[in-house]
């Protein structure tokens, strides 16, 4: 392999890193209309009049609009495939207002300064209701979130909105009570992870204009532009093929941008004034009023014989959607369906529970899917299991996980809101990754603690993930190569490069196909009237779908280049070959190159335009793996956790570009270390966001990391293109558990909820002395 | 009311509200690799050189500057080196917060900073989500020719 499994640098880095004009804000129509929107106060109010008199008499202000100005069509902002299993529950503009940052009226003028203005001068009216806030009381809460007719879900997910449930799941394989009476050892224990924010540090942004031809023109800082495209025409009710959405740089995502959110905004102005205009989200309006992870609880019961055989898995699970049900069967699903495959052994497995309304800040898409809190639950478990059977935990993972070759029925049973697809496990080294794991972080020295000082101890931790690869049957991606007449390819795809290098990625793997260098294939990604579609670039779909698809282009184009190669050398085009730069007779000396070929093709032989096209949906989602291990220092006076050192072995099948997964697999880390130790979403008694600045949202600093430490163990992923699977979300999964273990291995004291602060590791370490 | 000052070695008059914010005239009038991470001075994105010295153009008045020396980081000649080495290691993620990081540490440079500790706590107030930062110290270690 020439092109693939080798670190590349990014095609656009020195653009990015020199700081050229490249997201959305930089590409903005300089005459750009300012769109701010007017948020609400409470966290649940009907609106029962909203006075712009005065608002509107600013100079300056071009338009004001609220929910009487706006069709009122039920759509869901989750950028998911269609139709959706998120409940279609939200309207541009409503005349109710669900949490504190709710949308109410959307101003725009010529400058920031009357904006600004005219946002102080709306009067509103409101009658306030009594807020749902606490998720474990929302089921009978006597105020009823969506208490409007036509919000509804687009087929059965379990919604009952009289009750505030956005969503159910329930699955059973065996018989969960009875097995559990054939244990030897039982273990119950509830465990709590919190809402996290995503903090992409490009804030939300979109701009609108109309083109020469009437149409209306997004360009926005999203993953999923087809998405987008789609609900934008629905919510307005116009032919989807009177927009285009263009996707340019995005600065970072993390899931938060799955979704629309500005879009929306300066679309109804642009197609109210017919004048270009553009949003961009404060901080404090990202944190309040995009997305944040879905918190949640979990109830897990572990049954096993003496001997360490895991024989029961129980979860049982409640899920806070927020104010709107974005992504709340799918982040509960993978809940279950990306942890309890891990451990394939068991007599029965159950897994079931609610997702429910609230009035906070809507859960949405984020980096780990509603994995990341599952695996902390499980994972927090075995090794409460362990310490009961007293045994290393290490060796009770190793005898209950899952190996390469084997499968498990949940994959056939539990999909993302719908069923899953069976599939056996071809590439799985879980097993090399927690050897070598142990290697790096010394385990066998280490384990359980080490005494620093009579006020420190060190522990050492680990968790085991899995993640997929795409969404098996949903996700479809697609690429066309075409070929220049100086021999070089353009590659078009729909597919979304949030940061990630995904573009370079994707060019290597049709430079590997094409056998030219990676820096001959240009490419454009992501713009709905140019590129082929794409579902958008999440659950970890990029590489393994994306990449397939241009595989297969590429194959393609490959075949199309001999074909007309033997065209031009009068030969049979059984008898040719091509190797990136000739086309050749295989046992003779008749050769042309493909730059002649080319120019030939385009202005004087036979002349044609090659172009290929390939699409690709997954017919599973092969798992990445992982390993991660945690050395942290505590300090036993304060509660202080130090994060000492992290160690992540990864299975992600071939890295396509080594350096990038690295770093994909470091910034995930770093984020579960967030999500471990600091990132915390609090609101003040009635439901406004006290964390919404990066003062009172701490996420990790890069003092804050300690050492982090990342290794791959080499895989071949069958299904995937050079054996490649996913890498972008795995990465995040291990630190909560692994650092949770590693803190009670330490001290003895197990925190169950998240993220461990020293208040809580002191509480703890006090009440059990 | 109108500023003079001078960015990136060039005279320049821009007319501003008094209420204006550094951050803001400057990408008015094309600094493009100047950006707003947050509102609040905590991110490090928007750092430029105020008269040689490392700012958050986010928490700075234009109308304080008057009369100054402005440098952003299409001023900065050394910025293309420390650029190679961050994309040698997969370290430009987004890049959206890489011109700040940039600017700070060639400041740093110029600092005779000792080893890769005391350069990180000096760049504790440059955040960055994507990369978890080790890409970043990689190529910043080889860039100031200092040890771990
Ligand atoms: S934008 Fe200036 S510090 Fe964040
Ligand atoms: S590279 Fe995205 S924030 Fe640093």
């Amino acid at each position: 392999m020439k092109e693939v499994a080798k670190s590349i640098i990014k095609k656009d880095a020195l653009g990015l890193l020199l700081g050229k004009p490249v997201y959305t804000d930089d590409l903005a129509p300089k005459n750009a209309l300012i769109v701010k929107v007017l948020r609400s106060p409470h966290a649940f109010a009907k609106i029962k009049a909203i006075d712009i008199s005065e608002a509107e008499k600013i100079n300056g202000i071009e338009c004001i609009l609220t929910y009487k100005d706006i069709p009122r069509v039920p759509v869901t902002r989750a950028g998911q495939g269609y139709p959706e299993p998120s409940p279609h529950d939200w309207y541009i503009l409503d005349e109710y207002v669900r949490y504190v940052g709710d949308e109410i009226a959307i101003v725009a003028g010529n400058n920031e300064n009357v904006v600004n203005e005219a946002l102080k001068k709306i009067k509103v009216d409101y009658e306030v209701l009594e807020p749902v806030l606490d998720f474990e009381k929302a089921e009978e809460h006597p105020s009823i979130i969506h208490p409007e007719k036509e919000t509804h879900p687009m087929f059965e997910i379990g919604f009952n909105a009289s009750k505030n449930i956005a969503a159910s799941y329930e699955m059973e394989i065996g018989n969960v009570e009875e097995e559990l009476q054939k244990c030897d050892v039982v273990i119950k224990e509830r465990f709590y992870t919190q809402a996290q924010s995503h903090v992409a540090f490009e804030p939300h942004s979109a701009t609108s204009y109309i083109d020469m031809h009437g149409r209306l023109i997004i360009i926005s800082s999203t993953q999923v532009p087809f998405h987008v495209r789609r609900i934008i025409a629905e919510a307005f009710k116009i032919p989807i093929k009177n927009i285009r959405v263009i996707k340019p740089r995005l600065g970072g995502g993390f899931g938060g941008k799955q979704a629309i959110h500005g879009e929306p905004f300066v679309a109804a102005v642009t197609l109210k004034t017919g004048k270009p205009a553009k949003i961009v989200y404060t901080r404090q309006e990202v944190f309040e009023a995009t997305y944040t992870r879905h918190p949640m609880r979990f109830d897990v019961t572990l049954g096993a014989t003496k001997d360490g055989k895991l024989k029961v898995i129980d979860i049982q699970g409640l899920s806070d959607t927020g104010a709107y049900g974005e992504h709340a069967l799918t982040t509960f699903m993978v809940a279950g369906s990306k942890t309890l495959p891990l451990y394939n052994k068991v007599d029965a497995v159950r897994f079931k529970g609610k997702v429910v309304y609230t009035n906070r800040v809507p859960g949405g898409a984020f980096r780990g899917y509603g994995a990341i809190q599952a695996n902390f639950a499980l994972e927090s478990a075995m090794d409460i299991l362990a310490k009961k059977l007293n045994m290393d935990p290490v060796i009770l993972r190793k005898k209950n996980m899952i190996n390469e070759g084997e499968t498990s029925p949940i994959f056939k049973i539990m999909g993302e809101g719908r069923e899953g697809v069976d599939m056996i496990v071809r590439s799985c080294k879980l097993k090399e990754c927690i050897e070598e794991g142990m290697n790096l972080i010394d385990w066998k020295n280490k384990f359980p603690r080490i005494k620093i000082s009579d006020t420190k101890v060190r522990g050492v931790g680990m968790a085991i993930a899995m993640q997929g690869s795409g969404i098996a049957n949903i996700d479809m991606a697609s690429a066309i190569l075409k070929l220049n007449d100086d021999g070089s390819f353009n590659l078009l795809i729909g597919a979304t490069d949030l940061g990630t290098g995904s573009d370079t990625i994707l060019a290597q793997i049709a430079a590997e196909v094409l056998n030219t260098p990676t820096e001959n294939i240009i490419v454009y990604s992501s713009d709905t009237d140019l590129t082929p579609f794409d579902t958008g670039a999440y659950a970890s779909s990029t590489t393994y779908v994306s990449g397939h698809a241009v595989r297969l282009a590429a194959e393609k184009m490959k075949k199309m280049i001999i074909k007309e190669g033997a065209k031009k050398l009068g030969v049979d085009e059984k008898s040719v070959d091509f190797d990136g730069e000739f086309i050749y007779e295989i046992n003779n000396a008749k050769k042309v190159t493909l730059k002649e070929l080319a120019t030939v093709l385009y202005y004087t032989e036979n002349q044609k335009q090659l172009v290929a096209d390939a699409s690709f949906v997954g017919e599973e989602s092969p798992p990445p793996y992982m390993a991660g291990f945690a050395e942290v220092e505590i300090d036993t006076e304060t509660g202080k956790v130090k994060l000492i050192n992290y160690v992540g072995v990864v299975d992600c099948g071939t890295t396509i570009n080594p350096n990038l997964a690295k770093v994909q697999i470091e910034g995930g880390i770093v984020q579960g270390i967030g999500m471990a130790l600091f990132e915390d979403v609090k609101y003040t008694y009635n439901g406004k966001l006290l964390t919404n600045n990066l003062m009172h949202y701490k996420i990790p600093s890069r003092m804050d990391i300690g050492n982090v430490q990342v290794k791959f163990v080499e895989s071949y992923e069958p299904s995937g293109p050079f054996g490649a699977k996913s890498v972008g979300e795995i990465g995040i999964d291990t630190p909560p558990a692994a650092i949770a273990n590693a803190i009670y291995n330490a001290i003895g004291v197990r925190i169950t909820s998240l993220p461990i602060t020293p208040e809580k590791v002191l509480k703890a370490l006090k009440s059990s002395k | 009311m109108k500023i003079n000052l001078i960015v990136n070695g060039e005279k320049k008059i821009f007319e501003i509200e008094p209420s204006d914010i550094l951050l803001d005239v400057l990408r008015k009038n094309g600094y493009y690799s100047v950006r707003r991470g947050c509102d609040t001075g905590m991110c490090g994105i928007c750092t430029v050189l105020l008269d040689g010295k490392p700012v958050p153009s986010c928490s700075v008045y234009a109308a304080r500057v008057d009369g100054h020396e402005i440098t952003t980081l299409e001023g900065i000649k050394e910025a293309k080196e420390l650029a190679t080495l961050l994309a040698e290691e997969g370290a430009d993620q987004c890049g959206y917060c890489s011109p700040g990081l940039i600017v700070n540490t060639i400041y740093l440079k110029n600092k005779n900073i000792k080893s890769m500790e005391e350069a990180k706590v000096k760049l504790i107030g440059n955040l960055c989500r994507c990369t978890g930062y080790e890409s970043q110290h990689r190529a910043i270690e080889k860039f100031l020719g200092v040890k771990k």
